[in-house]
């Protein structure tokens, strides 16, 4: 069982060839960073325009690349929902042609449930297990019940931990994409420097990193106000200093959720599960909570995920008609 | 025309005032620090408009979009646009669809607004009162809306 999977949420357009909803034959990603890159994240439509550009030949080059032709294929998956409006588009309607043209079954995969099922990539799951999903866009804890039950037991109330790193690379004139560059700022930098907040969501799973983001801003204004420019050091102290609360927040409320529901198993999926702090808090737990992280190049958005997740719609006989569409605000984790 | 709010609560209520009487095709800008209670405002809003979703922050895609009110709500982001060649990125679109936009750092976008919308400016008084400024298309709406906030 090959599928060709197509995902174009955001700003990578990416095909992959997966076999049996676990071996990648292939996984091509054609980034738009450097495009977006000078507006500090990304314009849904500049994004529009390059997948629409870059779909072709980067579905052609995953089945180059596994060495296959569209007549090995044995179904068509995209990614629905959700994610950008315009962007979305550009990959389901590019999906729903080929599934029309070669005659394969089509499937919409969910955004999310492709993070999740990028696990299974690497990893033998179990069900239950609990998950931190965290990204530019989106933090939550889910526990997941199955491959198609999801509980959110708790989100972000305002930005999400990659957002939050975003805004504080860009106040630091670090750059974009702001966790890989807060990260490599942060080795260099003292993270006892400096003691930012740790939002306090009592009774609950959720986090907040609107007041984080605020007082790393205030911090550097006041420096600044005061005539003191900030030196090469105090931009990584500041980083490390950011870097270690957002962490921290995650890594807390992740631990104390898995406590709490009896879970010993946690797995840490989306781009901000690249990021070594978190990961090395997570796994600094008295607990023996077992802790699982897909590999980097399936952390970021890619139609890997999207191929395994699309075997697991197969296997329940979910598919999609020609009367599939993008859904922009699909309800997180729940089909 | 001056309005004042003695608390976030107070400012999440004029704006639901506002979201419950706009008519479609309204265009919202709201300049103000971080910190001054825009999320809040856009929060107030996207209430009075009958949206029940969560509002989460629109700076990582740089806009969201809700259709489960009233009217569409779009609200939009504008911060990290500054200093950026904005003339060709489809913003526009945005407002000129039928329903309600709103523009956190709006100001960013001189270049590309249209001639006809509302300027919000939100400013601290102290740590709990904030003053807002209204100017443009519904200033009169808004004074009748939020007499019993008037600033003097």
């Amino acid at each position: 069982m090959r599928i060709l999977a197509i995902e174009s949420s955001c700003d990578e357009t990416a095909a992959a060839i997966v076999r049996d909803g676990k071996e990648v034959l292939s996984n091509i990603i054609a980034t738009q960073i450097p495009v977006h890159q000078i507006y500090g994240g990304v314009v849904p439509e500049i994004a529009s325009r390059c997948h629409l550009q870059n779909i072709a030949p980067t579905v052609e080059q995953a089945l180059q690349q596994a060495n296959m032709t569209f007549d090995d294929v044995d179904a068509i998956a995209v990614t629905a929902g959700p994610g950008l409006v315009g962007a979305l588009l550009v990959g389901v309607s590019y999906a729903k042609a080929l599934a029309y043209a070669l005659q394969k079954p089509l499937i919409g995969v969910h955004h999310w449930q492709g993070h999740l099922c990028a696990l299974q990539l690497e990893h033998d799951i179990e069900y239950p297990y609990l998950a931190l999903v965290a990204s530019g866009s989106h933090s939550g804890i889910v526990e997941v019940l199955s491959d198609n039950d999801f509980r959110l037991l708790g989100a972000s109330l305002d930005d999400a931990a990659g957002e939050a790193f975003d805004k504080i690379s860009r106040a630091l004139g670090l750059g974009y994409p702001g966790g890989p560059a807060i990260q490599k700022a942060a080795l260099l930098g003292d993270a006892a420097k400096i003691s930012f907040p740790i939002a306090k969501t009592h009774d609950t799973y959720d986090f907040s990193f609107s007041g984080l983001k605020s007082a790393v801003l205030n911090h550097i204004n006041q420096r600044r106000m005061r005539g003191e420019e900030l030196t090469e050091q105090d931009k990584y102290d500041l980083a490390a200093s950011a870097q270690e609360a957002i962490c921290t927040a995650l890594a807390e409320k992740t631990l104390l959720a898995a406590q709490t529901k009896g879970y010993s198993v946690i797995g840490v999926v989306g781009g901000v599960a690249a990021n070594q702090l978190l990961r090395q808090k997570l796994a600094d737990n008295k607990n023996g909570i077992r802790v699982i992280y897909p590999s980097p190049i399936f952390c970021t958005d890619n139609a890997a995920m999207i191929g395994a997740a699309a075997y697991n719609y197969y296997q329940r006989g979910e598919f999609a008609d020609m009367s599939l569409n993008a859904d922009p605000r699909k309800p997180i984790y729940f089909v | 025309m001056q309005y004042l709010t003695i608390s976030a609560d107070e400012t999440m209520e004029i704006a639901q005032k506002l979201g419950e009487a706009l008519p479609a095709d309204s265009l919202l800008i709201l300049n103000g620090d971080l910190g001054m209670g825009k999320t809040v405002f856009a929060k107030g809003l996207a209430a009075g408009l009958g949206i029940t979703e969560r509002i989460t922050s629109p700076t990582f895609l740089l806009v969201q979009e809700y259709d489960g009110g009233r009217l569409p709500f779009c609200h939009m982001d504008a911060y990290r646009l500054e200093d950026c060649p904005v003339a060709d990125l489809g913003l526009d679109d945005y407002w000129s669809s039928r329903g309600v936009c709103l523009i956190e750092w709006g100001e960013l976008l001189s270049e590309i607004l249209p001639e006809s919308y509302t300027k919000i400016e939100i400013a601290r008084l102290d740590d709990e009162h904030r003053v807002f400024t209204v100017s443009g298309e519904h200033e009169a709406l808004i004074a009748e809306l939020w007499k019993d906030f008037e600033y003097k």
